[in-house]
C-alpha cells in the first residue's frame, strides 16, 4: 500500500475519556483505501474505545477523525454509519429475538441502496457464509457463538460498507471457526477491495491477516509496522503472543 | 426425586401454614375499625385465622399427594394429529373472531348490555393495539398511556364546543360550509383526526424528556406524565371544568345524518322506526373499524424498516445505532403512533359517553391497558385482543360478586404468569420471509420480565 495516497480514515492526535478516566491520550492512525489494519492491546489498552470514539460514542475529546477528508468526529453515531463505515461491535450485539434474515435486513434499512443492490449484498454474504443460509428463519439468539459472529459481520456487510470495523471478531471462538471468519475477511479484502480495521487480542492471527498493524498500551499507540515484522518484534512476541501460544 | 415420602409432603404443608400463620396473622388474625368517636377499635378473630391456616395446610398436603400419584406437571407432549388440529384452529381463530365481531350487533341486537360490553371491549382491545406499539413492539414500558386517551377525549370534548369551524352540509349549497358557531353534524368525524394528531403531539412532548431513559426510570417518568395530565385536567376548572367534567359533547352522526328520532333522523331517512339501539350499533361498527384500523396500521409498519427498528430497538439500542439507525426520531415515533391511537380511542370514548370527567382517567386504565397487552403476549395482535376480551369480559362477569372481583383478578393473573409466563399468544411472528411465514416457538419470546 502506497503511503503518499490520503487516506480513508485519518486519526489525528484523539483524545477520549469516561467521566476522568482517560481512555485515549492522542492516538495517530491511518487506514489506506484497501488495506487491512490490525488494532492489537491488551485488555483496557482502549482497543475498543477507540472503535467507539470513530462511531461518537464516547465523544472525542480533542483531536480528528477524518474519513474520506471529512471530520467526523462530532458526529451522532447512526450519521457515522450512513457514511457506509460499519461495524461488527463487541459482544456481537445481533437482535436475539428476531430471525437471522431480519438481522440482515436491519443493516440495509438505514443506509440508501436499491432492492437489487440489497440482493447483491446479501447473496454476498451468504457466499461468504454458507452457514447463515441454512439458519435464515431461525431466531438470531438460537446460533452459535460462530454464527453468531458470522452474523454480526454479515449484517455489517449488508449496507455495503467503504471500512468495516470488527471488534475481537475470534473472541470465544473456536480455533477452526475462527480461522473461517479470519479467512471470510481476506477473501472480502481481495475481492471486494474492502477495508478493515480490526480490533484483536489474539496478536498472531490478527498480525498475520493484517497488511499493517498498530500496538496500543494503556491509551496510547506504543508501534506501528508492517503485520508480519511486528510479529516478528521480540517485545510483541513477550507482550501478546507467548501467553497465547496454546491457542 | 420421585419419592416423595409422606415426611416430606407433611414437612412441606408445615412449612406453607406457618407462611399462612405469618401472613394471616395481621389481614384475618386482627380486625380494625374506627369506632363510634373515630378512635381505632380491634378486636381479635382467631377463629377465623385457625380456619384459613388449616386450610393451607389441609390443601398442601392434597397438593403434594396429587403431585404424587400424576408426577409432576410440566408441558405434556401432545399427539401429532392433536398438535395439527390445534394449529388449524389457531389459524381459524383469527378470522372466526372477526366474524364474530361483526356479527354481535345481529346477533344480540335486543340486548343492550351485551352491545355496550361488545363497545367497551373494543375500546380496550383498541386501546392494547395502540399501547402494544410502545410496549410490545418498541420496547419502552409506558405506564401512562391513558394521558393520551384524556387528551383525545377531552380535546374532542372541549374542540366540539368551541365553536370553531365545522363543515357541513346545507340544502343551499351542496358543498361543504362553514359553521362558525355550533358544532355541525360532521363534528365526530371532522374532530376524530384532530384528536389524534393532538394526542401524537403529546406523544412526542413525552418522548422528548425520555428519550435517555429506559425500563424502570421510563417507566416512572410516564406514569407521572399520566399523573400530570389528569391533574391539570382535574384543576384547570375554567377550560375543563375540573372535577364536574364536560358534559353535552356531541354525538357521532351517519356521516352528517343524525341519530335522532326527528324526520330528518336516519331512521325516518331510511324508513324504519326509530329506536335507540341504532345508535348503540353504530357505535359498535365505529369502534370495530378503529380498532382495525389500529391492527391493520400496526401490521403494515412491521414490514417497514420503521416496525423493524422499533423492534430491533427493544433488542439492543446500542447495536440499532451503530447500524445507522436514529434512535431519536425511531423512539418518537412510536410514541407519537401509539399515542395517536390512544387519542382516536379517547374521542370515540368521548362521543359514546356524551360526557367526560377526569375519573375515567386514572392510573388504573393505565395498568389495565398494560395488563392487557402483557397478558397478551407482548407484541402479540390476536392475544392482545384475547386478553381485552378475557379482562373485560371477566370484570362484567364477576360484577355480581363485587368485592371478590379483585381476588379473582389477581389469582388468575398469577396462575398465567405461572402457566403462560410471556403471555397467552407468545409467538413472534418474522417479518421478512422468503415463501413461507414461520412462527417463533413461545420459549423464544420474551418473558415477563422488566
Amino acid at each position: 500500500m502506497s503511503a503518499a495516497t490520503t487516506p480513508l480514515l485519518a486519526i489525528r492526535g484523539l483524545r477520549a475519556a469516561y467521566g476522568k478516566i482517560e481512555a485515549l491520550k492522542g492516538i495517530d492512525l491511518d487506514i489506506q483505501a484497501g488495506e487491512i489494519v490490525a488494532l492489537i492491546g491488551a485488555n483496557g489498552a482502549g482497543k475498543s474505545t477507540l472503535m467507539m470514539t470513530i462511531f461518537g460514542r464516547p465523544r472525542a475529546r480533542a483531536g480528528e477523525i477524518l474519513f474520506d477528508g471529512q471530520n467526523i468526529s462530532s458526529m451522532p453515531t447512526h450519521e457515522v454509519a450512513r457514511l457506509r463505515i460499519a461495524q461488527s461491535p463487541e459482544g456481537r450485539r445481533i437482535f436475539p429475538r428476531m430471525t437471522v434474515r431480519e438481522n440482515l435486513q436491519m443493516g440495509a434499512d438505514a443506509t440508501p441502496g436499491s432492492k437489487a443492490e440489497r440482493a447483491v449484498s446479501l447473496e454476498r454474504v451468504l457466499n461468504l457464509f454458507p452457514r447463515l443460509q441454512e439458519r435464515m428463519e431461525q431466531r438470531g439468539g438460537t446460533l452459535s457463538g460462530g454464527e453468531q459472529q458470522m452474523l454480526a459481520i454479515g449484517r455489517a456487510l449488508m449496507s455495503r460498507p467503504r471500512l468495516l470495523l470488527l471488534d475481537e471478531p475470534s473472541l470465544g471462538l473456536a480455533p477452526l471457526i475462527t480461522r473461517q471468519i479470519f479467512s471470510a475477511i481476506r477473501t472480502l479484502n481481495c475481492e471486494d477491495r474492502l477495508t478493515v480495521l480490526i480490533v484483536e487480542q489474539n496478536a498472531n492471527h490478527a498480525l498475520r491477516l493484517a497488511h499493517r498493524g498498530y500496538v496500543m498500551v494503556n491509551g496510547l499507540i506504543t508501534m506501528s509496522g508492517d503485520g508480519m515484522e511486528l510479529l516478528q518484534r521480540p517485545e510483541i512476541r513477550a507482550a501478546y503472543l507467548e501467553g497465547g501460544r496454546h491457542a | 426425586m420421585r419419592d416423595r415420602g409422606i415426611v416430606f409432603i407433611m414437612k412441606n404443608a408445615v412449612v406453607s401454614a406457618l407462611l399462612a400463620l405469618v401472613l394471616f396473622s395481621l389481614m384475618i388474625g386482627i380486625r380494625t375499625e374506627s369506632g363510634p368517636s373515630g378512635q381505632l377499635t380491634y378486636w381479635t378473630r382467631f377463629g377465623e385465622l385457625a380456619a384459613a391456616v388449616g386450610a393451607v395446610f389441609v390443601g398442601s398436603i392434597i397438593v403434594e399427594t396429587l403431585k404424587r400419584w400424576t408426577g409432576s406437571i410440566g408441558p405434556v407432549e401432545l399427539p401429532e394429529t392433536v398438535r395439527r388440529a390445534f394449529a388449524m384452529l389457531g389459524r381459524l381463530l383469527t378470522p372466526a373472531l372477526l366474524l364474530f365481531a361483526l356479527l354481535v350487533p345481529v346477533i344480540f341486537y335486543n340486548q343492550r348490555y351485551l352491545l355496550d360490553l361488545g363497545i367497551l371491549v373494543l375500546t380496550y382491545v383498541m386501546l392494547g393495539w395502540g399501547l402494544n406499539i410502545v410496549v410490545g413492539l418498541a420496547g419502552l414500558l409506558d405506564l401512562g398511556y391513558v394521558a393520551f386517551y384524556a387528551v383525545g377525549a377531552y380535546s374532542y370534548a372541549l374542540l366540539a364546543q368551541s365553536g370553531l369551524p365545522f363543515p357541513y352540509f346545507t340544502e343551499a349549497s351542496p358543498y361543504i360550509a362553514i359553521n362558525f358557531l355550533q358544532p355541525g353534524p360532521w363534528a365526530f368525524w371532522v374532530l376524530l383526526p384532530v384528536s389524534g394528531l393532538l394526542a401524537a403531539f403529546w406523544g412526542m412532548l413525552l418522548g422528548f424528556p425520555v428519550l435517555r431513559l429506559r425500563g424502570d426510570y421510563l417507566a416512572i417518568v410516564t406514569l407521572a406524565f399520566g399523573e400530570i395530565i389528569r391533574l391539570v385536567i382535574l384543576n384547570w376548572q375554567e377550560l375543563t371544568g375540573g372535577p364536574n367534567g364536560i358534559s353535552g359533547i356531541p354525538r357521532p352522526t351517519v356521516f352528517g345524518i343524525p341519530l335522532t328520532p326527528g324526520e330528518d333522523g336516519f331512521a325516518a331517512l331510511i324508513g324504519v322506526p326509530f329506536s335507540p339501539t341504532h345508535r348503540l350499533v353504530f357505535l359498535f361498527y365505529i369502534i370495530l373499524a378503529l380498532a382495525l384500523l389500529t391492527n391493520w396500521v400496526t401490521i403494515r409498519l412491521r414490514r417497514l424498516p420503521i416496525g423493524r427498528a422499533w423492534e430491533a430497538m427493544r433488542e439492543d439500542e446500542v447495536a440499532c445505532r451503530a447500524l445507522g439507525i436514529n434512535i431519536t426520531t425511531t423512539k418518537l415515533s412510536a410514541f407519537a403512533i401509539g399515542a395517536m391511537f390512544g387519542g382516536f380511542a379517547g374521542a370515540f370514548f368521548a362521543t359514546r359517553q356524551g360526557f367526560i370527567s377526569p375519573e375515567s382517567f386514572t392510573f388504573q386504565e393505565s395498568a389495565l391497558v398494560l395488563a392487557i397487552v402483557v397478558l397478551g403476549g407482548m407484541g402479540s395482535q390476536l392475544g392482545v385482543a384475547l386478553a381485552a376480551i378475557a379482562m373485560i369480559g371477566g370484570f362484567e362477569l364477576f360484577r355480581g360478586l363485587d368485592q371478590f372481583r379483585m381476588l379473582v383478578f389477581g389469582g388468575v393473573m398469577v396462575l398465567l404468569m405461572i402457566w403462560r409466563p410471556r403471555g397467552l399468544v407468545s409467538h413472534r411472528a418474522p417479518t421478512v420471509f422468503l415463501q413461507k411465514q414461520t412462527e417463533i416457538a413461545s420459549s423464544l419470546v420474551k418473558e415477563g420480565r422488566g
